[in-house]
Order: C-alpha cells, then sequence, then structure tokens
C-alpha cells in the first residue's frame, strides 16, 4: 500500500471513531430534523415547503461536529510531527485528513440527508439532487472546516472558534445547494446552482491544504 | 544518505525567550552524541530543530552531502515523548501504518515486532500497553523503515533496565552500520557517545 493509502485508510479509521463518528453527525442531524416540526408547527404544507432547505442547513451544523478534532488530536499527541517528516507534502496529507473526515462523516450524511428531506414532506423526485448536493456540499464543508480546524491549533477552545471560522465559509455552499433544491422544486433550471456548489468544492479541495498546510507548520514550529 | 551531521552557530528561539545560542557539533556516520541539559535547557527544541520543525534564529544544519529538505523527509527518525500513538487502533496497525509512513514494508514490521519483543501484543489495543511496551512501540519504527539518523529524546526513560540494555545493542548495531544517532537524555547513553552539554 502507498503511503498516502495507507494514510487515507488510518485518517478514515480514526474519523470513523472521532467523537462518535458518523453515528453522532447522523444522529445529531436526525435530531434537528426531528426539531423542526416541533418548533414551526406540524402542517405538512408548511414543512414540506422548508423542508430542502431545512435538511442542507441540518446538513452543515451537523458536519461541524467532529471538525475541531481534525488536526487538534494529532498535534497533541505528536503525530503530526511525524506526519510531517515524511516525503509526502504536508498539503497532500491535509488534503487525505479531509477526505478521510468526508468519507466517514460526510458520506453518510448524505445518505441521512433525503431520509430527513422526505420525512419533512420534500417530495420523493427531490431525494437524488438532495443526495447529490449534500455529497458535494459534504466536500465543501470538511475542505472549508479543516481550514478552520488548522488555524486554531492549539488555541484554548478551538472548538467554538473553529465554528466562527468556518460557519462564514459554509455560506456560498449553502446558498448554492439551497438554490439548486429551491429551483428543482419550482421547475426552474436547477444546474447552475448545482454547479456552483461543486466549482466552490473544487476550488476548496484544491486551495484548502495550502492553507491548512501553512498553518499546520506554524503550529509546530 | 546521510553521512554526517553539522550545526555551526545554530541559535533557537521559542516564545520570545533565547533557548540557547551558537551551538556547534559534528557528526560523522558511526557516530552518536547525547545532549545533556537541565529542564527546558533547549534540548527538545534542538532536536526539533535538526528535524525542522523549529526555525533556527541563527547558524546552520548541514547532513552532509544530502540536500536538508531530502534527509528531513526521507533520512531521519524523530522518537519523542510525544509518539504519536492512538490510543484505540492496535499494535499491528500503528505499527504497520507508521513503518510504511516511514518507508517500511509489511515484511519489515514483522521483524521490528519479533526484536521489539511486540508480536504477541500486536492485536492488543495501544491503550493497554505498559508506558515501556508503549515506548518499545515507538522505537520500533527505527528498526521497520531504516533511516540513517536517529533523533532520539528521553530514549531510555521508561525502558527497564533489560530494555535498556538491549536498545543499547541496537543502537550500537545501528552505528555499525553507519547510522548516527542524536540523543537528549538525562541518563547516560549505553554507547560510546559524545556529549553536547546545552547550559542555556
Amino acid at each position: 500500500m502507498s503511503r498516502l493509502g495507507a494514510l487515507l485508510a488510518r485518517e478514515t479509521a480514526l474519523a470513523w471513531g472521532r467523537g462518535g463518528g458518523p453515528m453522532v453527525s447522523v444522529g445529531f442531524y436526525a435530531g434537528v430534523a426531528t426539531l423542526l416540526p416541533l418548533a414551526i408547527g406540524p402542517e405538512p404544507a408548511r414543512l414540506a415547503a422548508i423542508a430542502p432547505g431545512a435538511a442542507w442547513v441540518a446538513l452543515a451544523l451537523a458536519s461541524l461536529l467532529s471538525l475541531d478534532r481534525l488536526f487538534e488530536r494529532d498535534y497533541e499527541d505528536g503525530a503530526l510531527d511525524h506526519l510531517a517528516l515524511s516525503p509526502v507534502p504536508l498539503e497532500l496529507t491535509c488534503a487525505a485528513k479531509c477526505f478521510g473526515q468526508w468519507l466517514a462523516t460526510g458520506a453518510p450524511l448524505a445518505l441521512a440527508a433525503p431520509i430527513a428531506a422526505i420525512g419533512l414532506g420534500a417530495p420523493l423526485a427531490l431525494a437524488p439532487l438532495i443526495f447529490a448536493c449534500a455529497l458535494i456540499g459534504g466536500l465543501a464543508f470538511a475542505f472549508t472546516g479543516g481550514i478552520g480546524a488548522a488555524l486554531t491549533l492549539g488555541a484554548r477552545r478551538g472548538g467554538l472558534l473553529t465554528a466562527m471560522i468556518v460557519l462564514p465559509l459554509f455560506v456560498p455552499p449553502v446558498i448554492f445547494g439551497g438554490g439548486a433544491l429551491a429551483s428543482f422544486l419550482a421547475g426552474l433550471p436547477w444546474t447552475s446552482g448545482f454547479a456552483l456548489l461543486a466549482a466552490y468544492a473544487a476550488a476548496f479541495v484544491a486551495l484548502g491544504p495550502l492553507f491548512m498546510a501553512a498553518a499546520c507548520r506554524n503550529a509546530l514550529s | 544518505m546521510i553521512t554526517g551531521l553539522e550545526l555551526r552557530g545554530v541559535s533557537v528561539r521559542r516564545g520570545g525567550r533565547k533557548l540557547f545560542s551558537d551551538l556547534s557539533l559534528s557528526l560523522a556516520a558511526g557516530e552518536a552524541c547525547a545532549l545533556t541539559g537541565a529542564n527546558g535547557a533547549g534540548k527538545t527544541s534542538l532536536l526539533r530543530a535538526v528535524a525542522g520543525l523549529v526555525p533556527l534564529e541563527a547558524g546552520e544544519i548541514l547532513f552532509g552531502d544530502t540536500d536538508p529538505a531530502e534527509a528531513r523527509h526521507e533520512g531521519l527518525h524523530l522518537v519523542g515523548h510525544q509518539d504519536g500513538l492512538k490510543p484505540a487502533r492496535t499494535v499491528r496497525e500503528e505499527l504497520t501504518f507508521w513503518s510504511l509512513w516511514s518507508g517500511g514494508t509489511a515484511a519489515s514490521v514483522e521483524d521490528a515486532a519479533a526484536r521489539l519483543d511486540l508480536t504477541t501484543l500486536l492485536d492488543l489495543e495501544v491503550r493497554r500497553l505498559s508506558a515501556g511496551q508503549r515506548r518499545r512501540l515507538a522505537l520500533a519504527k527505527l528498526i521497520a523503515a531504516p533511516r540513517p539518523l536517529w533523533l532520539l529524546d528521553e530514549p531510555l526513560s521508561p525502558l527497564d533496565a533489560g530494555w535498556r540494555t538491549r536498545f543499547g545493542a541496537m543502537m550500537q548495531s545501528h552505528l555499525a552500520g553507519g547510522g548516527l544517532i542524536l540523543a537528549a537524555v538525562h541518563d547516560p547513553l549505553p554507547i560510546a557517545a559524545k556529549v553536547l552539554e546545552i547550559a542555556g
């Protein structure tokens, strides 16, 4: 197995166990989706109208749960030192960590997203688009979240700080994904919103690791 | 292949405090050096500076004819107090990963586990290990993925007398093969070594 393959397998396994792993994220997601009808009333028409957007926002919040430990645990126990002493560029190492995070929590959340939206009253025909948006949006959340997690290395109450840094970066994918879903429901062209979401995710997959590696090097020194 | 280690007028500052200045050292292949000094003198920081993890305020660090970046990425091991091992993973998973990460193979993992007497512990979670067993696991990657320069931070502290002797023999064997060792210690190394005292 190559170094990167070994790292990806390790990171996915660690993310699976980090802070309860995907079960906690999916449980949190299900909790938010359950609370909504209690807060705004059980009328099916009202719930159906907000279902896609509510499922999408809940997904962004659930993605935050385990982000703060993405680099922190490796920083505290010295693993980040050892990861840096390798021919594999630290940028690629950071990308593998985010990708592992996405596989362990983003993908299960993407599977849960259509179920939650349909449970809230969204039409069945929307399910494939919600899944696709959640999958790609989850990638954007993992890589933007990685920047916040790396920037707060060693900081007190880093989890809260990570959320403060990351939430503004979550705004574009929430707008693009929510826009695509709303357009689909209204029978309008939805591909532009989806394409913007994919472009945003691709940009942060490409550029995010540069910021993460710089922040990690700064923390290590 | 790193054939030497040379520190020329090295100074390091951490957190606004100068740890040491104008430190020089020359090590050839087959030589070891024990870094001594009081707690907080900067022994660990010097090891991390050699590894490229801490910036130098002044001076330079050379690795013989080898490019410093290549030497740091492929030519040295750093084993310190923070071993990077995950408590919930098994000994086999951690040893295999760190060996692969450092350029070792699956076969070398088995050999390293046997030499560090970890074979019967391979399927145990790291959290179940004693401090000495855990240190042996951290040291096993030195054997599983051979690299010429060993940077060791208090390598002997959690080991019992028997394992100190056995690890001394491993260090001796490494030096005989042309390796180099720079070790921060409070207790004397069980091998012949130069001594560099960091006064702070």
